[in-house]
Formats: structure tokens, sequence, C-alpha cells
């Protein structure tokens, strides 16, 4: 049903159904509507989709007052300008103050690509998620956002979601019956646990079709809302594997492997390998590319997993 | 500047511009627009006013430039490559894996390139960081600086002009680049910054307005500029975003990243013969 689409046409044509049902909702751009695919809802509803301009800051307490006002904002921008740039914007005007804001941040980590180093949020989920209260929640397909989007604006908060713009492989079909606070528990395993978010979620499958190959059963696990994190799935999942992986297209510090390490260290430490960005800048070039460079293919997942299964005592 | 200086600084332009579509040609994709509408006043700084050495691109008591929006880096490097700062050959380099040209201007990447920036909004901050420290230092440079029409939506960038006139920076002479244009469509369409000339004089600035692909007038406004006592100065560029191809210019906001084909390629580089 979603087939062959970008995830920003999703986004686009979703929020304009639910902005037909639902006069609250209003979407405000920062010179990036063309990117995001929500400049066509300013034909249907001039006066509920608008641009602020180049002024990110302004668009989340804009977005803060309207919700004050009882509207449902959603923000939308690239994700360094929705996560470093509205920073205090978000802790304050919209988190503090517990409006009902959804901050949209597309082009996440390498999808950056060719926009390059200052375009490559590397630590917007660090940023965001140790402010208090911040639902954050990168959909892994199509159909998983479609599906989310309602419970998004159902959902009375600040919610930051961190969207892939382009096409993605589809991981749901649709029998998918998505719930926000609860992780995806794509493949059953008893040998390991990949943990992981976004476009690495591909990966992370293909890790397990590999290791599945030399006998080593992986459990897969989405986990499309990191804050806050299904600690249940978590732990669950690591009493039966005894090892972990996380992968993630965001640096390793401040993330999902920082996530799931505070449930692990807490509740029930065992081996774990983290694949993702190792504590540096991005840099132009395609996500294919970068994935190979930064050690962030199914590859080097198979790699860790075995690592983390060689360390179990 | 007499008529062949301006001929041939002229002249010049044309070619920056062939290089700007050639570089972005070869990769296919770019920031072509804002690339095409600084062109001239890279040129009057680069060959005409800037104390540089391409020799020695940290030489001590060199004049600064950035590129706040810098989105148009296939610009600047075009004008380094040509000026000698390194083989023009590199610019078929722009924006690959490992290259030393990335889309947005970047200091620790680009012999030539003074100020990192590709986040709206900061470089003119740092041009006020660089002219106060000048001051300090006492070594009579001059801090050039490209704001966009689009990125003057930014709240920094005010915070940037209140500071610049508070600390008196005669030596920061800065252009706004009014193509009035942006992503989403026309800068008064989307969220207007007119009127440009009063904001900048209502915040202390020296202001000029000028035609910003006449080389004369951008010279003579950079002259005047540097007869400031105590103000700095910002020279807004009134320029056609796509400037030179007029293919491109008709395309409107729709050129600021676009796709250049082969055949596109060929047509502008004829155009600009
Ligand atoms: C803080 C920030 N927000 C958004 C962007 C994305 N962006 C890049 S260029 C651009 C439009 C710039 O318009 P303008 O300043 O008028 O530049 P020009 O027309 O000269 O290309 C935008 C929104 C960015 N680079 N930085
Ligand atoms: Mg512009």
């Amino acid at each position: 049903m979603y087939e062959n689409k970008e995830m920003r046409q999703v986004f686009g044509s979703i929020l304009e159904e639910m902005m037909e049902k639902d006069e609250r909702i209003v979407v405000i751009d920062a010179d990036l509507a063309k990117a995001n695919g929500t400049i066509k809802l300013r034909d249907k509803f001039p006066e509920r989709a608008f641009d602020v301009g180049i002024a990110e800051a302004n668009a989340a307490s804009i977005a803060a007052g309207m919700a004050a006002y009882g509207f449902i904002p959603f923000v939308t921008t690239f994700t360094p300008f929705a996560t470093r740039r509205m920073c205090d914007q978000i802790a304050i005007s919209i988190t503090y103050a517990k409006r009902n804001v959804k901050i949209v941040g597309t082009d996440p980590g390498i999808s950056a690509e060719l926009n390059g180093g200052t375009h490559m949020s590397m630590e917007d989920i660090g940023v965001l998620r140790s402010i208090p209260e911040i639902v954050i929640f990168e959909p892994v397909d199509n159909m998983q956002l479609a599906q989310a989007m309602q419970q998004l604006v159902d959902y009375d908060g600040p919610v930051y979601i961190r969207m892939f713009r382009k096409s993605v492989p589809a991981v749901f079909g649709e029998d998918y019956k998505f719930d926000l606070f609860k992780a995806d528990l794509l493949r059953e395993g008893k040998d390991v646990s990949l943990f992981a978010t976004g476009i690495m979620v591909t990966e992370a499958l293909k890790a397990a079709d590999m290791l599945k190959a030399e006998g080593i059963a992986a459990e897969v696990i989405n986990i499309h809302t990191i804050k806050p994190i299904d600690r249940e799935a978590v732990l669950k999942s690591v009493k039966k594997t005894g090892a972990a992986v996380t992968c993630e297209n965001h640096n390793v510090v401040g993330g999902l492997k920082s996530a799931v390490a505070e449930i692990l260290v807490e509740e029930y430490p065992v081996p774990m390998k983290a694949i993702g960005v190792q504590d540096h800048f991005g840099e132009v070039a395609k996500i294919d590319y970068l994935k190979k460079k930064y050690h962030m293919t199914a590859e080097d997942i198979v790699a860790a997993a075995k690592e983390a299964i060689s360390k179990k005592r | 500047m007499d008529r062949t200086e301006i001929i041939n600084l002229q002249d010049k332009s044309r070619h920056i511009r062939r290089l700007i579509i050639d570089e972005i040609g070869k990769l296919g994709v770019g920031h072509v627009g804002g690339s095409l509408s600084v062109v001239e006043a890279l040129v009057v700084l680069y060959y005409k006013e800037m104390n540089i050495n391409p020799a020695e691109p940290k030489m001590e008591g060199r004049d600064r430039f950035v590129l706040s929006k810098g989105h148009a880096g296939p610009a600047v490097y075009a004008v380094l490559a040509d000026r000698g700062y390194f083989d023009v050959k590199e610019l078929e380099t722009l924006n690959k894996p490992e290259t030393m040209l990335p889309s947005h201007c970047d200091m620790l990447k680009t012999p030539g390139i003074d100020m990192t920036a590709g986040s709206l909004g900061q470089g003119i901050s740092c041009s006020v960081g660089m002219a106060k420290a000048s001051k300090i230092k006492k070594d009579n440079v001059y801090i050039y600086c490209i704001v966009g029409d689009g990125e003057s939506q930014e709240g920094q960038v005010w915070e940037a002009a209140m500071a610049a006139a508070h600390f008196k920076l005669n030596n920061l002479i800065a252009f706004s680049d009014n193509n009035r244009m942006q992503i989403d469509g026309n800068t008064d369409d989307v969220i207007s910054v007119a009127p440009l000339e009063e904001k900048w004089t209502s915040f202390g600035w020296n202001v000029q307005s000028i035609d910003g692909h006449d080389i004369e007038a951008i010279y003579n406004a950079i002259e005047k500029a540097k007869t400031s006592v105590d103000k700095p100065s910002m020279i807004i560029l009134n320029t056609i975003k796509g400037k030179g191809v007029s293919f491109i210019e008709a395309m409107g906001a729709a050129n600021h990243s676009m796709p250049v084909s082969e055949e596109d390629r060929i047509r502008a580089l004829e155009e600009l013969k």
C-alpha cells in the first residue's frame, strides 16, 4: 500500500488526511517544506500549514504558543536544525511547558548524504534524550510511520520524530499493529539480541540472516521509540540470549547504545557491542559509502554479534 | 577602477561561472542558484580587494572571508582554484567521497577557507568574532562576509548585527545576497526580510544598496565602506539567483539545489562563452 513511496510522501499525505478530520493540527515549516513533503498542504490548508522561514528556534516557540492555544503543531526541518538549533526552545517552551508539539527532523545521521558534516546529526537523539519527558520516535518504514501518525497526535505531549526522507525497504506488511511504547520483535533468536533503529534495522535483519547461515540464532528487535525505551522488551530478550548488539545511525554516545546500556548495567549486565557512528563527525558521501566507512554494515553487525557471544560467561 | 580592469573582472566572472557549472555539472546536482548569484562579489574581493596570498593561505595579517551562506561553497572553490590555492582539477572532486571540497565550506578541509559554515546564521557572528579579534590585535585586517537574504530570517543574524555596531567594528564589511529567493520560494512570500536597508541602518550599520552584478559598483561600495570611522558596513547586493545562465535564472527558486545533466552543463557553458 505504501510501496514505492518516499517516507516524506507518506508523511505528507497522512498529515493531509488527519488535517481534514482534526482542525487542531497545524504544520510549521522552516524553509524546508519542499524537501520534507509538506509544501502541498498549503494548497488545502493555507492558514494551518505555513512557513516561518529559516528561523528554527522561532518555529519551535511559535509551535509552543499555538499548542498553548489548543492546536497540535508539527514542526518540520532537517534533524540538525530540529534539535541543535531548537534545543532550548524544545526544552523550555515545548517540553518543560508540556506542550503538545511534534518536532519532525528529517535526514538523520548519515542520511544527510551530500549535505555533509554540517547537516549530519549524529547527536540529535543524545541531545534530546537527556531532556525529561520528551518522546523520541524513529519510524523504520512507511507502514510503521503511517500507523504511528494518529498515535503521535493522540499522545498529549512533546514528541521528536526522527524521520528518513526518501525510500526505505518495507519491514512490515498490512497485518502490522503498531504501539508507540512497545518495541517490535522482528525475529526470535536465542544466541544474541540485535537492537536496532531506523535505517539500521534492515542491516540487522540482513546480519541475522548471515548469522543464521552459520548456525547462530539472532533475535532482532526494532526500537522505534528510543525514549521511553521499552525496558521489558530489552530485558526479556537479553535474559534469553545473554548478549547484545545495538545498531544505530547515530553517535554511539547518547543514543540507542546508551539507552540499552543504561538498562543492562542496572538490571542485567551482558556482553554488549555497539554499531553506529564511533564518536566522530560526518562528511559528504552517499549512505552506502558511509555505512562501509563507519563500519555500519550487516557484516560489521555479524562480527560484533560474534564478539559479544564470545564474551558470554 | 579603469575600463580595462572592469572588463577583465567581468571576463573573470564569466570564467568563474563556467567553473561552477562544470564542477556541479560533473557531480550532477548542487547549489547552483546561490553560487551563481555571488560571483561578482567574490571576484572583486579575491582579484582586487583582499590582502591574501594563495601560496600562503594562512598568512598573518591576511584579510578574511566568511561565506555565511555556506551552501554556495562551489562558487568560492572555483575562485580559490582559479587564484591558485589548489589545482583546478580538484573542482572535479566536489562533494565526492574524501573530497577537500564539501558542499558547505569547511576550514579544516579547504586551503583558503577561513571559516566553516553550513548551518545558516552562524557565519555572520563568526565574522563579528574575527573583526573583534582583529581590533584587539590591531592588525588592520578587513573581515568580509556574505549572508543570504533567506538566511537573514535567522535571529542570530540580528544578534550579530547588534554586536558589530556596539563594538564599532568598522573593519567588518558584510554583503547581503539579496536574490529574493530561498528554498521554499520567494523570500517575500516565505517570510519577508524587507526592508533590508532600513533594518541594517537601524541596527547601526553603514548601508549601501547596489546592483550585485556590477563590478564597478561593488568595488566602489567596498572602497566607501573602508572609509567608515566607527560603524560596520553592509552592502546589499541586488542579485539574480542563477545569474548568467538564462534557463537556470528562469527556474526561479527551483534553482536553489538542482540536478545538472550533461546536457544542461553543455548548454550552460555554451551561454557562458
Ligand atoms: C540553520 C539552517 N536552517 C536551514 C538550512 C537549510 N538551507 C540551506 S540553504 C537554505 C536557503 C537559503 O536561502 P538564502 O539564504 O536566501 O540563500 P541563497 O538564496 O543565496 O541560496 C536553507 C533553508 C541550513 N543550511 N541551516
Ligand atoms: Mg536568497
